[in-house]
């Protein structure tokens, strides 16, 4: 059990931060603190995307010169995926041998859904500060009961 | 077909790139454009041309065809492709349609809740969400269907945080929104991520194919769809996945709340039933059973309970608010049927409803823009001060509650006959419940609409005050096609079985 977990452990480092940020989201009655959370959730999917671009074994995924020095290490390299994530294998037109590299793909996609937290991140924080400007707090149970007062005026009135 | 000769080659060949570039590029302009009258024509210019993209897409599809646009010339499965076929055809239509409609409206809507130097800037940002909204719909990539989800999602925070300078609770319902907004996302691109590792590729067609060669995958996959679904049943108001939406729906500004109503959760929900139908399938073991269990189970209590809390509400555009919650479980109660007609019948109610709650929410805001009221208690007497837009308005709640020979009848007909040849009785029995419980929270208003007297302010009845004719066109538009739809829905029952035949290929080839 224990060896499973340490030989996934970044799978491991995933959950306890996607369950740690979501905690956070969901225990903290503070909007900023909120927001970290909901960072901390976001950074898990990071993680989870870039550990599953890398292949044991594989290059960084740059076209090797048909006439670089290291194909035998790179042959010798054990074609072995971390995660079923296919590799690129491109064919050497001179000599037809197989480089592995490592996928990046998840990279990728990662940088746009890192702009997209950024963009979540600092609407949230914009958001925050018009809170803060019109009910003088950023604690959610605070908020609540001053909007369930004002709606209690309401129905009097 | 003869329509098509109408339209210039550019669009029938470019449409579906044209209809997400053009608003998201347009968009970003807007956001520094100072003048508002500019601003708003160039919008309601995008919002036509989207309609006409969409119009003309729409003409090619309806015989069953499937339209692939390859992204910048990039070939799928490697580079992007955007998809429109019969199930991604009518939301478009509808989407820019209802675009068009909302921004007719929008004109002295935005001029009486939003400050003068934020309305430039706001019909950038509607525009944003407009192109998130077209692009989720349109595009065959699944990362692609995430990074629209978010530009619609992230506009439409600030639609919503836009409603602050007439009531300030628009701020923390558009907060909460962005907290369950974001992680809903992130639900979906988890599964995302677990799908890619499963198949390695991010094109749907792709995947749909390489899962049923797998004979629908591993583990891996299986947790996917969890992720997936939970994710998009969260953007989409899945029953208890739903409390950010009353309050973003009740803050907002008007025009904001009649918008999103009619396409945020539609679009979502074609994501719904695009990942579950087409992407995964019904004939695999956990997809079958996720659909009976989850998709019923949340859309029947959702159904019953967001009704009984419609029933309870003292603000107008709450009640609706819950009620589309409600609404959304007739869909997915129609999608869990798992047969044909079922999905027919959720994805014509998908359409019809968008009309409604459209037309209903616009006459909530002309009432307002007349008489700053949102109160139910306060529209006593309304039918004398705005007959026009009662009217409309009541037209619409009929067709909400289903009444005959409107459009909420002829889907609820559909979805319950649907539930009956499966053997559903009970459906069928809380089909009926539900509409009952619906003539309750619409009754509540009507009766204060019809047949209470106009309020006495200080010595004066109140007079009439009927809302401006650029309110009335949109809100009429909509409740007339209510009621067409009531008479004939051949058209809307075509595109429904068309759909149901993308969902359903096998068992809708001889039903249909």
């Amino acid at each position: 059990m224990l060896d499973f977990i340490f030989s996934h452990y970044n799978y491991a480092v995933v959950i306890v931060l996607m369950m740690t940020g979501l905690y956070i989201v969901f225990a903290t009655q503070n909007l900023i603190k909120k927001l970290v959370g909901l960072s901390i959730f976001q950074t898990s999917v990071f993680l989870l995307y870039i550990t599953i671009g890398k292949v044991k074994g594989g290059q960084p995924p740059i076209i090797v010169d048909s006439h670089g020095s290291d194909h035998a290490a790179l042959q010798a390299a054990e074609p072995v995926l971390v995660a079923s994530a296919a590799p690129v294998a491109t064919h050497d037109a001179s000599h037809a041998a197989e480089v592995l590299y490592s996928n990046p793909l998840p990279h990728v996609l990662i940088l746009t859904a890192i702009v997209v937290g950024v963009a979540t991140l600092a609407i949230g924080l914009a958001l925050i500060v018009r809170i803060r400007e019109v009910y003088a707090t950023i604690e959610k149970d605070e908020i609540d009961a001053i909007d369930y007062e004002f709606n209690l005026e309401g129905t009097q009135g | 077909m003869v329509w098509l000769s109408y339209f210039p080659e550019w669009i029938l060949t470019h449409g579906a790139a044209l209809l997400v570039v053009v608003p998201l590029l347009i968009g970003a302009i807007l956001a520094i454009v100072p003048s508002e009258r500019l601003s708003w024509v160039l919008a309601m210019v995008v919002a036509l041309l989207c309609s006409v993209c969409a119009f003309g897409l729409m003409l090619q599809v309806i015989g069953g065809e499937t339209i692939t646009y390859a992204m910048g010339g990039w070939d799928p499965p490697h580079g992007i492709s955007y998809v429109v076929d019969g199930l991604s055809g009518p939301v478009l239509l509808l989407i820019s349609l209802m675009a068009v409609l909302c921004l007719f409206y929008a004109w002295p809507s935005i001029k009486a809740e939003v400050e003068p130097k934020k309305r430039a800037a706001f019909y950038g940002a509607f525009l944003i969400c407009l192109a998130g909204l077209l692009g989720m719909v349109v595009t065959g990539d699944a990362f692609n269907v995430f990074v629209f989800l978010e530009v619609s999602s992230i506009s439409t925070y600030v639609l919503v945080a836009m409603g602050a300078s007439r009531d300030r609770r628009a701020l923390a319902a558009s907060f909460n929104y962005l907290i369950l907004g974001s992680i809903g996302a992130t639900f979906f691109v988890i599964g995302l991520g677990f799908l890619y590792m499963e198949t390695g590729t991010l094109n749907m067609a792709d995947m749909a194919r390489i899962l049923t060669d797998l004979d629908g995958g591993s583990r891996v996959a299986q947790i996917a769809f969890a992720f997936i679904i939970i994710g998009l049943g969260l953007k989409l108001a899945m029953f208890p996945l739903h409390i950010w939406l009353p309050g973003a729906y009740a803050h907002s500004p008007s025009f904001v709340t009649a918008f999103l109503a009619s396409t945020a959760t539609k679009a979502a929900l074609y994501l719904l039933l695009r990942f579950t139908f087409t992407v995964f399938d019904v004939s695999f073991d956990y997809v079958g059973q996720a659909v009976v269990i989850l998709l019923v189970g949340f859309g029947v209590s959702g159904m019953v309970f967001a009704s009984l809390q419609a029933i309870f509400q003292t603000d107008a555009r709450r009640t609706l608010a819950y009620s589309s919650v409600a609404q959304v479980g007739y869909m997915l109660l129609g999608i869990g049927l798992g047969t044909a007609a079922g999905a027919a019948a959720g994805y014509l109610h998908l359409l019809n409803h968008a009309v409604i709650k459209g037309g209903l929410f616009i006459c909530l805001g002309a009432v307002w823009y007349r008489f700053g009221i949102t109160r139910i208690s306060d529209f006593r007497g309304l039918s004398k001060t705005m007959p026009w837009t009662m009217g409309a308005f009541m037209i619409s709640g009929l067709s909400l509650i289903g009444v005959p020979f409107t459009a909420g009848f002829v889907s609820k007909y559909n979805l319950a006959t649907a539930a009956a040849d499966k053997g559903w009785w009970w459906a069928v029995g809380v089909i009926v419940l539900t509409s009952i419980l619906a003539v309750i929270y619409m009754g509540r208003m009507l009766k204060q609409v019809y047949f209470e007297q106009p309020p006495v302010i200080g010595s004066e009845v109140a007079a009439r005050n009927e809302a401006p004719l650029i309110m009335l066109l949109p809100m009429w538009i909509l409740a007339l096609l209510s009621i067409i739809i009531g008479i004939n829905a051949d058209i809307l029952l075509d595109a429904a079985n068309g759909a149901a035949r993308v969902l359903l290929p096998v068992l809708a080839g001889g039903g249909a």
